[in-house]
């Protein structure tokens, strides 16, 4: 068991309590998921040309003002608890390479112009208090409460994960034949972190967008290539998505409102949003896949 | 006329009170909020009305009590029942009336994915459409599905009976299409009154059985393989 919960809004009126709503969503599934919980935040405000990089420190007291002063004036980094926000200019590729080999220990959960990624292990109420979510805004957000059934409980392998600039995945389920499309990955030069089943098909979905696809096409692969049990919400810099598999036993529940699109494992997660009253209430259909955009 | 409510109680405190109820209260479950696991396990005869939407396994395991939700519900409404009656005044989630020995469970809108899973002599009515694999394994009771039923249809049944009154997207493994009798029009004639639901034309559902093909190992069926 897991718990998914998603809320993309479509009135400005609703991006400063992003964060608080999204936090309450995320409580109301802690039960699915008591042993790791992660958050994906969506924020507009960044300048042309620069992205941002959620960066997690090997643990308390880390030297920001260190690390900052050797990637150079051009990048700026933001705490957060223990960790970071990095915001630089240039191509990911050679932000992640400066990052490589200036502070090789932080790890990046994401990247992207608009996408922030807070996760760890322990209780989901912890982690959104210690990232002070409640207070963030944003125009779309993601979270997920864990219940490993798969692998290991390690903050590496709590969702989301992100794998593109501005994509990421969280996923209730446990896919069969991970370990097959694993290797057809890496035969194709894409590497996963973990040998967590739902990192495989978050590196799918970006390797698929990278080669020409939008993200309804790439979803529509995950529906033919992947085995197992699965409800996924996906999420792009513009986009927001669902996908549940043929079987369609893991529990997703959508909400349609004029404000907003907020999906979640249970309804318990959103009876309580404003306007939910007005809200067009639906069970996606098995094999479907529901997108939406800005 | 009884109140309970969601905001102020817990879920063990709300049955609880309800369990200790006399035979023929009236009570109101407030805020539900689709809270999870009300109104199960009771032995009393009462009535319940859960006002709003509610979640998972509601009026599960009952004995007795007469519950209607006045909204919708998560899954596994009724799963279990015994006796007595569980109304959904909106749709129901997956597995509606799973496993449930007696009792009718009513949805007046849709039902999702495996409804009946499991009956096991309950009876299960849908006004509206059922989503697919319902009536999975279910081995006694009857199923009426006003409307339409989704991709495979009462797959691996035993001797549960399931009425169709739109159209069958598939049946699943070993499930058939039978004549309709006098009787199955009786029974489905009894069910329209008890629940109300007059679009059902009880001369114009498919009656739909258990082929009874997967009763018995057949050695030879290896041979395909």
């Amino acid at each position: 068991m897991c718990g998914i919960v998603g809320l993309h809004c479509k009135s400005p009126d609703l991006h400063s309590q992003l964060g608080a709503l999204l936090s309450q969503m995320l409580l109301a599934m802690s039960e699915r998921g008591p042993d790791s919980a992660g958050i994906a935040l969506y924020e507009e405000g960044l300048p042309t040309g620069s992205l941002r990089y959620s960066l997690r420190a090997p643990g308390p007291g880390y030297d920001w003002e260190g690390t900052s002063e050797r990637l150079g004036e051009e990048a700026v980094i933001r705490p957060v608890a223990d960790d970071a926000v990095l915001t630089a200019t240039g191509s990911p590729a050679a932000v992640l390479e400066k990052l490589a080999a200036q502070a090789p220990d932080l790890r990046v959960f994401a990247y992207g112009s608009a996408i922030e990624v807070y996760k760890d292990i322990g209780a989901p109420v912890d982690i959104l208090e210690r990232y002070g979510i409640t207070q963030r805004s944003g125009y779309q957000g993601l979270g997920h409460t864990r219940m490993a059934t798969e692998s290991a409980v390690t903050t590496d392998h709590s969702h989301p994960f992100a794998t593109a600039a501005d994509l990421c995945l969280v996923h209730n389920g446990s896919f069969s034949n991970h370990a097959t499309i694993r290797r057809r990955l890496e035969d194709a030069g894409v590497r996963c972190s973990t040998d967590n089943d739902s990192e495989v098909a978050a590196r799918f979905i970006a390797y698929h967008m990278q080669h020409g696809d939008d993200l309804q096409a790439a979803l529509g692969k995950v529906l033919t290539e992947f085995d197992g049990f699965f409800t996924l919400l996906v999420a792009s810099r513009n986009q927001f998505a669902v996908v549940r598999d043929a079987f369609a036993c893991k529990p997703a529940v959508i909400a349609e409102a004029p404000d907003f699109v907020a999906m979640a494992s249970e309804y318990r997660a959103l009876a309580r949003l404003p306007g939910i009253q007005e809200a067009a209430i639906f069970e996606p259909g098995p094999e479907e896949i529901h997108v939406w955009s800005r | 006329m009884v109140t309970l409510s969601c905001a102020e109680l817990s879920t063990r405190a709300i049955n609880r009170a309800l369990a200790e109820l006399p035979d023929g209260s009236r009570v109101s479950i407030t805020e539900p909020q689709g809270r999870h696991n009300l109104a199960v396990g009771l032995r009393n005869q009462i009535t319940i009305t859960i006002a709003g939407n509610a979640g998972y396994f509601i009026g599960g395991l009952g004995d007795g009590p007469s519950i209607v939700v006045d909204g919708f519900v998560g899954w596994s409404v009724g799963e279990n029942l015994m006796s007595g009656t569980v109304r959904v005044r909106g749709n129901a989630s997956e597995s509606a009336g799973a496993s449930s020995h007696g009792g009718l469970v009513i949805v007046d809108g849709d039902a999702s994915s495996r409804a009946g899973i499991s009956l096991k002599g309950g009876t299960l009515v849908v006004a509206g459409d059922a989503g697919h694999m319902s009536g999975f394994m279910a081995q006694a009771g009857t199923i009426l599905i006003g409307g339409d039923a989704g991709a495979g249809l009462g797959d691996s049944l035993y001797e549960a009976v399931i009425y169709v009154g739109g159209a069958i997207r598939s049946l699943g493994a070993d499930a058939r299409v039978e004549e309709l009798t006098e009787g199955d029009v009786q029974r489905v004639r009894q069910l329209i009154q008890q629940t109300g639901f007059d679009h059902i034309d009880p001369q114009n559902v498919k009656r739909v059985a258990s082929a009874r093909a997967l009763y018995h190992f057949k050695a030879v069926a290896g041979h395909a393989y």
